[in-house]
């Protein structure tokens, strides 16, 4: 079983989510995460061989359609509920001369 | 009065849908303010709705099968120009630009939508405590919860707010909530109902589906939303079900598989109260008195679905909130950068229990873990799908608890999340498979509340569960518990 998760993890699973926890939160979530994943360890430990994975419960392949132009959504509409909308595209501060 | 008296009525003249919607809104007027089942009631949006209606009885021409019926919308459904919120403040405030399928498929059948109603925030919940807009009170006793995560829908259709519902069950929220109001709650086969227009929280699971307050009135508005939809590749093509003219097959000859880890047998998952366990085989007595066999099956890996859920449910949803970032739509926190508009307008927007998922997902996805915890996670639902196709070849349904317990109080379970999970434990395999299921209610437990018991049936079996909740209804109401 791994070991149980650090209060480093949540902190570095909080910058890849791009959440930003408080200190209690961190604690917090430190000790459930962990009583969540100890619950998990049943199929951790489990054997499991190799079954093949299933991520979707039906055998669905890719579905095409006739290549016809049809009507999207009204850009307008679309547009009016964005924060904030310019020249018919949405407005973001500066995204350069950020860390990576 | 049901579903389909009122369709009827309305459909042949004998009422117009204005008054019968009248009569629905004034109930929701006295009586929400201590249930909360809504968000939001739309009452002009209704009001042209059911004058559409009416005027299209006055001209001759028919409505639909659900003519002037008031429906209650869960609050994750999306309805061009009306607020939908998925009970966050994420989203607060905002107009979809486009209707759900279900929502134009309703009214196409002369439904009438009269509002959004309360849920866990993005559907992650049990109770529908986990509202950022304040809990929703089960209409059978106030102090208790509806269930959740449709909680609000399951308590409008309880309290005769609305004869017929919609929710969306992604681990068990339309059938534990069904259970605990009272009423009968469906989760269709993935697939059968376009997902085009719910907000997704997991798209492998989402599911769609009704809610009623009889089996009758929940299978001519699951008839009405089933069907294949260009706009949600995952809709079953050529899929056709109508579950309204199964509903008096009965189920002599039918074979019932008990599942012993969900139902107090050996190996059994903890926490099944005794009550509700009575009740349940109450139910698969009637069965066999109508003429069913029964068998007991063991599906060993049942009894890992709740560990297996709680780490694909979280998975799926971490990726699908990445949306939430404050550029296109929602919430927005101003921020001298780009990112740092992201992260605090996450920040801001999400209650507790949705970033406790979207942390847990994204640490099961991490480098490093996906394997241990995802990777087998997926593995299992292998298992399941093989284990209840073996169960499938030697009975037709299966029955179980709809949840473990009746409705528990307010307050109670909010404290550790892992007693708030294993509300689904009856309820998940089905997510991870695929496969349809209903809550029907079956008599009461020791606190007078409602007891749900639910019929599960393989892919493409959605007819056949109606079949059977409808004997089991009919046992009920016989007084057989």
């Amino acid at each position: 079983m791994s070991a149980r998760i650090t209060r480093g993890d949540v902190e570095h699973v909080a910058r890849l989510a791009r959440l930003e926890l408080t200190d209690e939160e961190i604690e917090l979530f430190t000790g459930q995460l962990g009583d969540i994943l100890e619950h998990a360890a049943d199929i951790e430990a489990l054997d499991v061989g190799d079954i093949a994975p299933t991520s979707h419960p039906l055998p669905i392949v890719n579905v095409f359609r006739t290549d016809e132009v049809v009507p999207s959504l009204d850009r307008d509409e679309v547009l009016g509920q964005a924060p904030v909308a310019e020249s018919g595209q949405f407005r973001v501060p500066p995204v350069l001369g950020e860390e990576p | 009065m049901s579903a389909l008296d009122i369709a009827a009525a309305v459909r042949s003249g004998e009422r117009r849908a204005t008054d019968v919607l009248d009569e629905h809104l004034a109930r929701i007027e006295a009586g929400d303010g201590d249930i909360h089942a809504f968000n939001l009631v739309t009452a002009d949006a209704a009001r042209e709705e059911a004058e559409a209606v009416d005027a299209a009885v006055a001209r001759g021409d028919d409505p639909g099968p659900l003519a002037g019926v008031p429906v209650a919308l869960k609050d994750n459904m999306c309805t061009r120009g009306i607020p939908t919120t998925c009970s966050s403040k994420v989203l607060e405030g905002w107009r979809p630009p486009y209707d759900a399928t279900v929502v134009t498929r309703l009214r196409a059948a002369g439904a009438v939508a009269v509002g959004k109603t309360n849920l866990d925030e993005f559907a992650m919940g049990s109770s529908t405590e986990n509202s950022a807009f304040g809990p929703t009170h089960n209409p059978r006793d106030l102090t208790r919860v509806p269930g959740g995560s449709s909680g609000g829908t399951a308590a409008s259709v309880a309290a005769d707010f609305t004869p017929l519902g919609i929710g969306s069950d992604t681990g068990g929220s339309i059938r534990q909530p069904a259970a605990f109001c009272g009423v009968v709650g469906m989760k269709p086969t993935y697939g059968a109902v376009s997902r085009y227009g719910l907000i997704a929280f997991a798209s492998s699971l989402d599911q769609i589906g009704p809610f009623a307050s009889s089996v009758a009135d929940a299978a001519a508005m699951f008839d009405v939303i089933a069907g294949p939809d260009p706009r949600d590749s995952t809709s079953i093509r050529d899929y056709a079900p109508n579950a309204s003219s199964v509903l008096d097959r009965g189920v002599a000859g039918l074979r019932v598989g008990v599942i012993r880890e969900l139902s107090g047998g050996a190996g059994t998952v903890d926490g099944l109260s005794a009550d509700v366990l009575a009740r349940t085989q109450e139910a698969v007595d009637a069965l066999a008195a109508a003429g069913a066999t029964v068998e007991e099956i063991s599906v060993p890996s049942a009894t890992l679905g709740l560990s297996a859920y709680y780490l694909v449910a979280p998975a799926e949803a971490s990726s699908n909130l990445a949306r939430y970032d404050g550029v296109r739509y929602g919430l927005r926190v101003d921020a001298p950068t780009t990112g740092e508009m992201n992260t605090a307008s996450r920040t801001a927007g999400f209650g507790p229990e949705v970033k406790r998922r979207i942390m847990l997902g994204t640490y099961a996805l991490s480098a490093g873990y996906y394997d241990a915890f995802y990777g087998k996670a997926l593995k299992v639902r292998t298992m399941m799908l093989r284990e209840f196709a073996e169960a499938y070849e030697k009975v037709d349904v299966l029955v179980t608890p709809t949840a473990p317990t009746t409705a528990f109080p307010l307050g109670e379970r909010t404290a550790d999340p892992m007693t708030m999970y294993v509300n689904d434990v009856c309820t998940i395999p089905s997510n991870l498979t695929g496969h349809p299921g209903i809550s029907v209610p079956f008599g009461i437990g020791e606190d007078g509340l409602p007891v749900g018991v639910q019929v599960l049936a393989p892919a493409l079996g959605d007819e056949l569960t109606f079949q059977v909740a409808s004997v089991l209804e009919a046992a009920a109401a016989g007084g057989a518990s």
